[in-house]
C-alpha cells in the first residue's frame, strides 16, 4: 500500500493548525505518505456549480498525479477536499461518458480508482496504533475521562452513496478514534446537524443560530470539547462561538480530532497548533494536565509511602 | 408413421406482429411425419380448438403441436381438446413461441426463424410422446391451520363448518394473535376485542377444531393430501386438563416484573400466566425463561427453589417435571397464517436491515410504536385505556405520529408500503382527541393510503372532526431534550423546516414478516420474498395458493394486509381447502419420474438429490425371500418432475414421463439438422 497526501488549501492557511496536527500525529504514528506532486485546487464549493465537468476535472487531475506517484491509496485531511475527491472518483464509475471525455480535459490517461481517506476513517484504522501510544506512556494519561462530542457535520458522511461512511444519520467512527484516545465520547444529539457551512460570511447571522444549537446541546450532554474533522466546521464553531453564547457561558473549545489525538499520544500543545483557536483551550488543558498530576500524585503517593517504609 | 398436427396462433398480434404465423405452419407441413399444419387468429377460442378436434379425427393423428403461448397458460384447454377428440391428453404439446419468441424480438424474420426452430422441436419431441395415464391419490380429509390469529382463526372455522376436522396450531399460550391487542378497528372504532373473543371462544368449543396452544410445527413429511406433520407441544408446565383456570397461581408468583408482551413491553405480568384475561384456553403457561424455579435449575442448583405457584394451586395442575412432546398430525392440506411482527426500529438489527437510531426508539422513553399506543388505548392496558406517556404518566398534550418508518424506505431494506399504517395512524389521532380533548395530534405523512371500503371517509373525519394536523414530510430526528421530545422534520408543502416539541412520539414501523418465517416455509417447501412473505402462487389469478400443492397462504404472512384482507384470505384458503376435500381421490399429473429396476445400480444418488424427499431405497428380492440387491423407487405422490434425479443418475436409469433422454435429444437433434 502507498499512501498519497493530498493537503488541500486550508490546511496552508486558514487552517494552519489542521495541517501541523495532522502531520504530527501522521509522524508520531508511523504512517508513511508522500505528498503529490504539483496538486492544483480540488474544485471546493465553487467549481462544480459552475460546471459539472470541472468539479469533476480538477480533483480528477489530483487523482491521478497520485496514482502516476504508484499510491493505491490517499488522504484528503480536509473534508471538503476529501468529498470533492470521492465525488469525482464517484461520477467517474456511475458517469461512463463523463469517463470517456476526462482523458481529453486532464491530457493524460484516467486515474484508477483509489481508496481514499478522510482523516476520522485514516485515524480509526490506526486506532490500534493509537491506543498502544497512549498506553506507553510514562507521564498520567492527559485525556482521561474528558468528555468529548464528536461533531462530524454533512461533509464526511454525506451523501452516503458517495463517502460509504459508515452510517449517514448515527456515525460512530470518530467515536471510535476518540475512544482510543483514552478521552470519554458523548452521547448527543447534534453530531450530524448543520453547521452553516460556507455562510460563515455572507449570512453570519444564520451560522451563529445554527452553530449556536450545535454548541449549546453539546454542552448539554456533557461535553468539555467538540471534536472536529473539517476545516469549515470549525472555523463556524470556533470563530463563531463568541457571538454565539451569551455572556458568563464557559466557551466550549473546539478541537481538531488530529489535536486530540496528538495530545493523547503526548505530543505538545505547541506542535499541535493548539494557541491558533479563537476559543481557548488553554484552561481546559491546564485543567486536565492538573488532574492528571494529582491522579499521578495520589498513586505515587502509597508506593512513596510503602518505600519509605 | 408419426402423423403430427401442428397449429400456429396468432394470439392476436402478440404473435402475429412479430412472427409470420402462415409462414411458420407452411414450414411445418414439410416436415418429416407432420400431417398436418395451420395457422389461427386466436387457437384457444372455440373455433381454434374445433379446428385441432377436428384435424385429430380427420387425418388420424398421432400427435399434437400448439405453437402459442406458455403451457403455463393453457395447455390444459388444448390437452383437453385434444381428449375430446379421442387423443391421450399428453401426445398433445405446447410450443411456446410467443413468451420466449415474439414478445422478445423484434426482428420479424429471425423471429419468424426461430418460432420454426422451436415448432420443429416440440414436433420432434412429440414423436416420442407415449399415452400417459393421471395418477390418482388418496386425500386425508383433514386440515391443519398454523396461526391462531384472526386469519388462521377463520380459516379454521370456515373449514371445520364445511364438515372437515381442522388441527389449528399456535405458537403462543393464546390464540387471538395481534388482533386481541388492539383498541378499536378502523373504519368502525368497534372494539377489536369485542368482535374477535366471540370467534375464539367459537373455535375453542367446536366439535371439529382441535385447538393446539404453545405449540409449533417441527417437521412436514408427505405432499399434498397426505401430509405427516409433527408438532412440539412446547412444555407448559402446567396440566391443561386439571386446571381450571382460577388464576390463584399468577396470583402467587413473586415474579411479577417480566416485561407482557401481550402488552408491548408496557406493563408487566408474573412468570407463570395467561397473556391476556380474554385468553383461550385460559390455562396459564410457566415461562421457563423468567421463572426462579426454572433459573436455578438452569444455573446447576440442585435445591427445589420457589415452587409457590404449585403450592398455591388446589387442583394440583402445575407440573415443572413436563417436557417437550412431539406429536404427529396427518392432514391433507395445510394453511400457513402465522401473521406479522413489527420492525423493531432500534440501530441493532436482523437480516441486513437498518435501523432508525436517530428516531431514538428504545433510548427515549417517551418514543413508542403503534403496538404500543394501541396497548395505551386499550381498556385492558397497562394505563387501563387513559392516554398517559410512559416516562412520568403525564397525559401527554402533543402527541406527533410518524408514518413509514421503514415502509417504503429502500435505504432500511424495505421497499413496500406497510398498508395498514395511514388507517391506524387516523385511528390512533382520532381516538387521542376523543380522550385528551385539548391535545394536539401531529401527523408525519408520505401519502395517505385509505384505499378500502369506508378508509377514505375515516382519515377525513380524523382531519376534520377531530382536528389531527397532517404535515407532509418525513421527519430526520427525534431526541429528548429536557421534559420534551424534540421532532425535527420538514413540511414539503409549506416548504420549511419544522421542529416540534411533543411530549410522546408514535412510530408507524413496517410490518414484518413473523421470526422464524424462513425456516417454516422451508418446512413446507414454500417460497418467499426478500423480505420473508410468503409467496403466493400468482399475485392475481391464484393469491392463497403457494408453489407446494396443498398448502395454503393467509394474512399479514404473505404481504402486510389489514383484517377485513386477512378474513377474507382466510376464507378464501378454506374454500381451496374444501374443494380440495371435496374429492375421493386427487389426480395428479403423470409427468414423474420412474426407475428401471432393472439397470440401476442402487447407488442412491438419486435420494440424496431430491428436493422432495420421494426416492427411497427398495429391495429387491428373490423367490425364497432374500435380499439380492437394493435399487431407488420414486413415489409418484410425492415426485414433482424435476428432473434432478434424471440428470444424475449414473446409470441412466432414471426417465421423467413427458421428458425422457429420447424426447430431449430429439429436441436437440432437430435444431441441428434444420438450419
Amino acid at each position: 500500500m502507498t499512501l498519497a497526501y493530498y493537503p488541500g488549501c486550508s490546511l496552508q492557511g486558514t487552517s494552519r493548525e489542521f495541517g501541523e496536527s495532522f502531520l504530527a500525529v501522521v509522524e508520531a504514528l508511523h504512517i508513511e505518505m508522500t505528498e503529490i506532486d504539483d496538486w492544483n485546487c480540488c474544485g471546493a464549493s465553487s467549481a462544480h456549480p459552475v460546471s459539472r465537468d470541472l468539479g469533476v476535472a480538477l480533483p480528477a487531475r489530483n487523482l491521478a498525479l497520485a496514482a502516476e506517484m504508484g499510491a493505491d491509496e490517499l488522504v484528503a485531511p480536509c473534508a471538503a477536499c476529501y468529498s470533492r475527491l470521492a465525488a469525482a472518483q464517484y461520477h467517474l464509475a456511475a458517469d461512463t461518458d463523463l469517463a470517456a471525455r476526462m482523458p481529453g480535459i486532464l491530457g493524460r490517461p484516467l486515474p484508477p480508482a483509489l481508496r481514499i481517506h478522510n482523516v476520522v476513517d485514516l485515524l480509526a484504522l490506526h486506532a490500534p496504533r493509537i491506543e498502544e501510544l497512549v498506553a506507553a506512556r510514562v507521564d498520567p494519561p492527559l485525556l482521561k475521562d474528558l468528555r468529548v462530542a464528536a461533531y462530524y457535520g454533512c461533509l464526511l458522511v454525506r451523501p452516503n452513496e458517495v463517502t460509504g461512511f459508515d452510517d449517514a444519520e448515527q456515525p460512530t467512527t470518530m467515536e471510535a478514534v476518540i475512544g482510543a484516545a483514552g478521552a470519554s465520547p458523548v452521547a448527543w444529539n447534534m453530531a450530524v446537524e448543520c453547521c452553516g457551512g460556507a455562510f460563515s460570511i455572507s449570512r453570519t447571522q444564520s451560522v451563529v443560530r445554527l452553530g449556536r444549537r450545535i454548541v449549546a446541546d453539546a454542552r448539554a450532554h456533557g461535553a468539555q470539547a467538540i471534536a472536529v474533522a473539517c476545516p469549515l466546521c470549525h472555523t463556524n464553531l470556533d470563530l463563531r462561538q463568541a457571538a454565539m453564547t451569551g455572556r458568563g457561558k464557559e466557551p466550549l473549545p473546539v478541537l481538531y480530532i488530529t489535536e486530540l489525538v496528538g495530545l493523547a499520544v503526548g505530543l505538545s500543545p505547541a506542535e499541535l497548533g493548539i494557541k491558533r483557536h479563537f476559543v481557548d483551550a488553554a484552561p481546559l488543558l491546564a485543567e486536565l494536565a492538573g488532574k492528571a498530576e494529582a491522579t499521578a500524585a495520589s498513586a505515587a503517593a502509597p508506593a512513596a509511602a510503602k518505600e519509605r517504609a | 408413421m408419426a402423423r403430427v398436427g401442428v397449429f400456429v396462433c396468432h394470439c392476436g398480434e402478440n404473435i402475429a406482429r412479430t412472427v409470420d404465423c402462415a409462414a411458420v405452419a407452411e414450414a411445418l407441413a414439410d416436415h418429416p411425419g407432420v400431417a398436418h399444419a395451420e395457422d389461427y387468429k386466436y387457437m384457444c377460442s372455440d373455433p381454434g380448438q374445433a379446428l385441432i378436434k377436428r384435424a385429430i379425427i380427420d387425418k388420424r393423428l398421432t400427435g399434437v403441436v400448439v405453437a402459442a403461448c406458455s403451457p403455463h397458460m393453457h395447455e390444459k384447454t388444448f390437452r383437453r381438446a385434444a381428449s375430446q377428440a379421442g387423443l391421450n391428453p399428453f401426445l398433445c404439446e405446447m410450443a411456446n413461441i410467443r413468451e420466449h419468441c415474439s414478445w422478445i424480438h423484434e426482428d420479424r424474420e429471425a423471429a419468424t426463424a426461430k418460432a420454426t426452430d422451436i415448432a420443429r422441436t416440440i414436433a420432434e419431441k412429440v414423436k416420442h410422446n407415449v399415452p400417459l395415464e393421471t395418477i390418482h391419490i388418496p386425500v386425508t380429509k383433514r386440515a391443519m391451520v398454523i396461526g391462531g390469529g384472526i386469519a388462521g382463526i377463520q380459516a379454521a372455522l370456515d373449514i371445520a363448518d364445511g364438515g372437515h376436522e381442522v388441527v389449528l396450531v399456535e405458537k403462543d399460550a393464546s390464540i387471538g394473535g395481534h388482533m386481541a391487542q388492539l383498541s378499536e378497528t378502523f373504519p368502525t372504532l368497534d372494539c377489536s376485542q369485542c368482535i374477535l373473543t366471540p370467534r375464539m371462544v367459537e373455535a375453542y368449543q367446536h366439535p371439529n377444531i382441535k385447538l393446539m396452544t404453545w405449540s409449533e410445527v417441527d417437521s412436514v413429511d408427505g405432499y399434498i393430501g397426505n401430509f405427516k406433520v409433527t408438532v412440539r407441544k412446547k412444555a407448559r408446565s402446567v396440566d391443561a386438563d386439571v386446571c381450571n383456570g382460577c388464576g390463584d397461581c399468577m396470583a402467587a408468583c413473586p415474579n411479577r416484573r417480566t416485561p407482557s408482551e401481550f402488552d408491548a413491553g408496557l406493563g408487566t405480568r408474573s412468570a407463570i400466566y395467561v397473556p391476556f384475561p380474554q385468553a383461550v384456553p385460559n390455562t396459564p403457561v410457566i415461562d421457563r425463561a423468567n421463572c426462579g424455579r426454572f433459573k436455578a435449575i438452569a444455573k446447576g442448583i440442585k435445591k427445589e427453589v420457589c415452587g409457590k405457584c404449585a403450592t398455591a394451586c388446589l387442583k394440583g395442575a402445575i407440573d415443572f417435571t413436563q417436557q417437550d412432546e412431539l406429536v404427529t398430525e396427518e392432514v391433507g392440506a395445510i394453511v400457513v397464517a402465522t401473521g406479522y411482527q413489527l420492525y423493531s426500529i432500534g440501530r441493532e438489527q436482523p437480516e441486513g436491515l437498518k435501523g432508525y437510531g436517530e428516531y431514538g426508539y428504545g433510548e427515549v422513553p417517551d418514543v413508542i410504536d403503534g403496538l404500543q399506543f394501541e396497548r395505551l388505548a386499550s381498556a385492558s392496558g397497562p394505563t387501563a385505556g387513559e392516554i398517559r406517556r410512559p416516562s412520568d404518566g403525564k397525559a401527554p398534550q402533543t402527541i406527533v405520529f410518524v408514518h413509514c418508518v421503514g415502509s417504503r424506505d429502500p435505504e432500511k431494506g424495505m421497499s413496500y408500503c406497510s398498508k395498514i399504517c395511514c388507517m391506524y395512524n387516523a385511528k390512533h389521532a382520532m381516538l387521542y382527541r376523543h380522550k385528551v380533548h385539548d391535545g394536539r395530534a401531529v401527523l408525519f405523512y408520505m401519502d395517505v393510503r385509505a384505499a378500502g371500503k369506508g378508509y377514505d371517509e375515516f382519515t377525513r373525519r380524523a382531519v376534520e372532526q377531530d382536528g389531527a394536523e397532517y404535515l407532509r414530510g418525513r421527519v430526520s430526528r427525534i431526541y429528548r431534550d429536557g421534559d420534551v421530545v424534540k421532532v425535527v422534520g420538514y413540511d414539503t408543502l409549506g416548504h420549511e423546516p419544522v421542529e416540534i416539541d411533543a411530549d410522546m412520539v408514535v412510530l408507524a414501523t413496517a410490518m414484518r414478516p413473523q421470526p422464524g418465517i424462513k425456516e417454516l416455509a422451508q418446512t413446507l417447501s414454500v417460497s418467499y420474498d426478500e423480505h420473508g412473505f410468503i409467496n403466493e402462487a400468482h399475485p392475481k389469478l391464484r393469491p392463497v395458493e403457494t408453489n407446494t400443492a396443498g398448502v395454503f397462504v393467509a394474512g399479514a404472512c404473505q404481504a402486510p394486509r389489514d383484517i377485513p384482507d386477512s378474513v377474507a384470505m382466510a376464507s378464501a384458503t378454506a374454500a381451496k381447502v374444501l374443494a380440495l376435500f371435496s374429492n375421493a381421490e386427487l389426480e395428479r399429473e403423470p409427468a414423474v419420474a420412474a426407475v428401471n429396476e432393472a439397470t440401476c445400480i442402487g447407488c442412491l444418488t438419486c435420494e440424496r438429490v431430491c428436493p422432495y424427499g420421494a426416492v427411497e431405497a427398495k429391495e429387491i428380492r428373490d423367490r425364497a425371500g432374500n435380499v439380492v440387491r437394493m435399487v431407488a423407487s420414486i413415489n409418484p405422490g410425492v415426485c414433482q418432475g424435476c428432473g434432478t434425479c434424471q440428470a444424475v443418475c449414473l446409470s441412466k436409469s432414471i426417465e421423467l414421463a413427458t421428458f425422457t433422454d429420447e424426447q430431449i435429444h430429439s429436441e436437440i437433434e432437430a435444431l441441428a439438422f434444420w438450419p
